[in-house]
């Protein structure tokens, strides 16, 4: 022995080679096909709202972990992924509007990092997703410049680009038949929303490249099905039965809705935040459900045309509480109840 | 037929290439032996030996302090030289005897019984307990005790344990390749102690040699049904419960025993020590162990004398590499780590594993839970580890028992996975070691 001692401690002695850091920038990888569909449709602009987020990001877990004295953890990756996360719920339009908004990303950022997730006690410690609190402060300090989406075009600044509402915004406006009048066809409209060429968040439009993502992170296990299936099927559901028109029920159109918005970007990249979800499978089926229900209630009844944000974040109130309540199943335990 | 197995588990590499192929040896004679005087959960033993005496091979030199206890005999012949408190595997200091080897390998005398298939239940009780015979796969539970439930938990199913679902370890797979016969006679033996006539073999299939080994054995025995089961490979495959959920289906109430379901599992080095200790007389004295791991020079499976010091067992198997990390009586998963090689192996001891310094993770820096839950999918009691941990990382170790704290048998599943690191089974012993259950 080179030097005279052994280490001591408690068991396991060996462990997987898993870590948080890992799992942060796998999860960040994940989203890579979304982010680049959205520079493509988007053009730089994209580039520039997201790198702004995920730059300010990492500098306000900096700064504030220096200021409270803690360890600096910006190398484990949940920083950078807040800060993508964040940039890809944001409209391109950001970086280009008169006058200048480009402080509205920075700002997003440290509310997301400094009051959601460090304030409250920081990695793990928070009760709500800090991406999208970060966004719902935006929408409530700049609601104008949140809401301004440009037609998707790939110009570098485009203080000219024609500025046109989201399809869901058209389809709570000024219903289905404009929709589809605008898209051409039907056929075309699905088309069109699963490739993602809308106007809309930068991270949220291309479907397809969402679901590579998403797939991915299933593979890896990284991910379960259970939110993300029972959030869909909520949404699909609630929307076939009361989505038609006037009082007709079940003569919705579900693929619609789980089409449009941030639906896909929500239920697999930010309902599943493992922080801010509940832990149990049974849980997190009820969450799911709770999510889905509340997008369409939001979608449908509410005065926004998108509700996925909001539906998340009032889940991730429930969350302690689903926690408290729907335990695992203790090996044995039936029999010492009915004793 | 799919693989049985249960809810939950790991899989850990499990890094049996070491020492699978390597034939059971024998060690050299050690020149003096250590015995504790409580090996086993329970009442220590009463010395009935004192220094200076002559003792012989197998002779009794501790007497049971209880129901809950097995007696200890010599497993050398030589003379008493100290008795003591001696650091035990676990780090505490236990009263042990010293015995000098004379080299003579004098046996005491033992009875031979040809006909033990004759005997009666209580007979062979008799015999069993006459052993010392503790549970060999860790725990150290005394074999009596199982063997003796009360009438009001009639036994319909007896398990061989030959999971061996610790990484590294293979005591209970050389036994089953190379004394198939005696291991399947030993589970004879206990079908005679509770009077049935259908046992089970779990062994894991990563073992297919074994399972062959073993059904072979059984073919060769018409006169009674053996059932030899394939297990998923999986990690905690081999605890008592899982097991039991594996092979019957039925589920051992939370905190309550194997007896509880009509089950008695023993595991495939304890049925051999019953088949030698019902056939020969012969008490518990010594056992199979695993010498293994990247910083020991030469692997070993070596038979070796209860007592022996884990140095001279190091010494053997060409000695440490030079850069050691952790010493670990056990396995991985639940073996204990070591601070001192002058430590004698005992009953319980199933192996000696080496880490190397890269290999060791320091868990001191471990970061928060981020709720994941992976822990909580992987443990094969239900439990919710993360609760645990955070609760006993607060100083609530009370609050924690609302989260069946008391429930853990602290197989090592969670803080296997766990991507913070988190020590989890430290915190759980933490809190149960501040709390009553």
């Amino acid at each position: 022995m080179k030097k005279n001692t052994v280490i001591v401690s408690v068991s396991p002695h060996i462990m997987s080679e898993e870590t948080v850091s890992h799992i942060m920038w796998t999860v960040s990888l994940s989203l890579f096909p979304a982010f680049v569909m959205a520079v493509y449709f988007f053009g730089p602009r994209a580039l520039f709202v997201t790198a702004l987020c995920i730059i300010s990001s990492i500098l306000s877990e900096y700064f504030v972990q220096k200021a409270m004295k803690k360890k600096i953890t910006i190398s484990d990756g949940s920083a950078f992924l807040t800060g993508l996360l964040l940039g890809l719920n944001l409209p391109a339009s950001l970086w280009s509007l008169n006058p200048f908004t480009i402080h509205v990303p920075i700002i997003g950022s440290f509310v997301a990092i400094v009051i959601t997730k460090q304030l409250f006690g920081g990695l793990g410690y928070n009760i709500f997703n800090p991406a999208l609190i970060g966004r719902v402060f935006l929408m409530a300090s700049w609601p104008r410049a949140m809401t301004i989406w440009n037609e998707p075009t790939a110009a570098f600044v485009a203080f000219d680009a024609k500025t046109t509402a989201t399809p869901l915004g058209i389809l709570k406006e000024e219903g289905i038949g404009r929709l589809i009048e605008v898209f051409g066809d039907k056929v075309n409209l699905y088309t069109q929303l699963l490739i993602g060429h809308r106007s809309g968040s930068i991270g949220e439009t291309s479907i397809i490249a969402l679901l590579i993502g998403a797939a991915f992170l299933l593979y890896k296990r990284y991910i379960t099905w259970h939110i993300p299936a029972s959030f869909l099927g909520t949404v699909a559901v609630l929307a076939w039965i009361f989505g038609g028109k006037g009082t007709c029920l079940f003569t919705g159109d579900p693929l619609l809705h789980l089409l449009s918005g941030g639906l896909i970007l929500g239920a697999f990249f930010m309902a599943t935040d493992y922080v801010t979800c509940p832990s149990v499978k049974t849980g997190q089926i009820l969450f799911g459900i709770g999510c889905g229900a509340l997008t369409m209630l939001i979608r449908l009844k509410g005065g926004y045309p998108e509700g996925v944000m909001f539906a998340i974040l009032l889940m991730n109130c429930f969350t302690p509480l689903i926690d408290r309540t729907i335990r695992s199943k203790v090996f044995g335990a039936i029999k010492v109840k009915t004793k | 037929m799919g693989l049985l197995t249960f809810k939950g588990g790991i899989h850990p590499p499990d890094r049996k290439e070491l020492t699978k192929d390597k034939p059971i040896a024998e060690a050299r004679p050690p020149r003096t032996v250590a015995i504790p005087l409580s090996q086993h959960i329970g009442a220590p033993c009463k010395p009935v030996v004192t220094i200076g005496q002559d003792v012989k091979k197998g002779e009794m030199i501790g007497e049971p302090g209880g129901f809950v206890s097995a007696a200890v005999h010599s497993s050398v012949s030589g003379k008493v030289i100290a008795t003591g408190e001696f650091p035990n595997v676990m780090g505490r200091m236990v009263p042990s005897i010293v015995i000098e080897n004379d080299g003579k390998e004098e046996w005491t005398i033992l009875k031979d019984n040809p006909d033990y298939a004759n005997l009666s239940s209580d007979e062979l009780k008799e015999k069993i307990k006459a052993a010392g015979i503790v549970g060999l796969g860790g725990a150290a539970f005394p074999t009596i005790v199982k063997l003796s439930p009360p009438k009001e938990k009639p036994i319909d199913t007896v398990i061989i344990n030959g999971a061996e679902c610790e990484p590294y370890l293979t005591v209970d797979y050389r036994l089953m390749l190379e004394k198939p016969h005696e291991i399947i006679e030993g589970l004879k033996v206990l079908m005679k102690v509770f009077g049935i006539n259908k046992g089970f073999v779990g062994i894991e299939n990563n073992k297919p040699e074994a399972i062959k080994a073993m059904g072979k054995a059984t073919r060769e025995r018409q006169d009674v049904e053996i059932v030899i089961h394939a297990l998923e490979v999986k990690y905690p495959q081999g605890a008592e419960k899982m097991l039991i959920k594996a092979i019957t289906g039925r589920e051992v109430p939370a905190r309550g025993l194997p007896m509880d379901v009509g089950v008695v599992v023993q595991n495939v080095s304890t049925t051999f020590a019953i088949y030698e200790a019902v056939r020969y007389g012969k008490p518990l004295i010594d056992r199979v162990i695993t010498v293994t791991g990247e910083g020991v020079r030469e692997s070993k499976n070596l038979l070796i004398k209860i007592g022996t010091l884990i140095s001279q067992l190091i010494e053997e198997c060409g000695g440490l590499q030079d850069s050691t990390g952790k010493i670990i009586a056990g396995g991985p998963m639940m073996g204990f780590a070591l601070s001192s090689l002058d430590m004698p192996v005992t009953k319980g001891t199933s192996g000696i594993l080496v880490l190397p310094e890269d290999k060791v993770i320091h868990t001191e820096e471990f970061g928060p839970c981020i709720r994941c839950g992976r822990c909580i999918d992987v443990c094969p009691m239900g439990l919710m580890p993360s609760m645990l941990s955070i609760y006993s990382e607060k100083g609530f170790y009370e609050g924690s028992k609302e989260y069946n704290l008391w429930d853990c048998f602290e197989c090592g599943s969670c803080a296997y996975i766990c991507p913070s690191k988190r020590p989890i089974v430290q915190f759980i012993r933490l809190a149960k070691s501040l709390t009553k259950p």
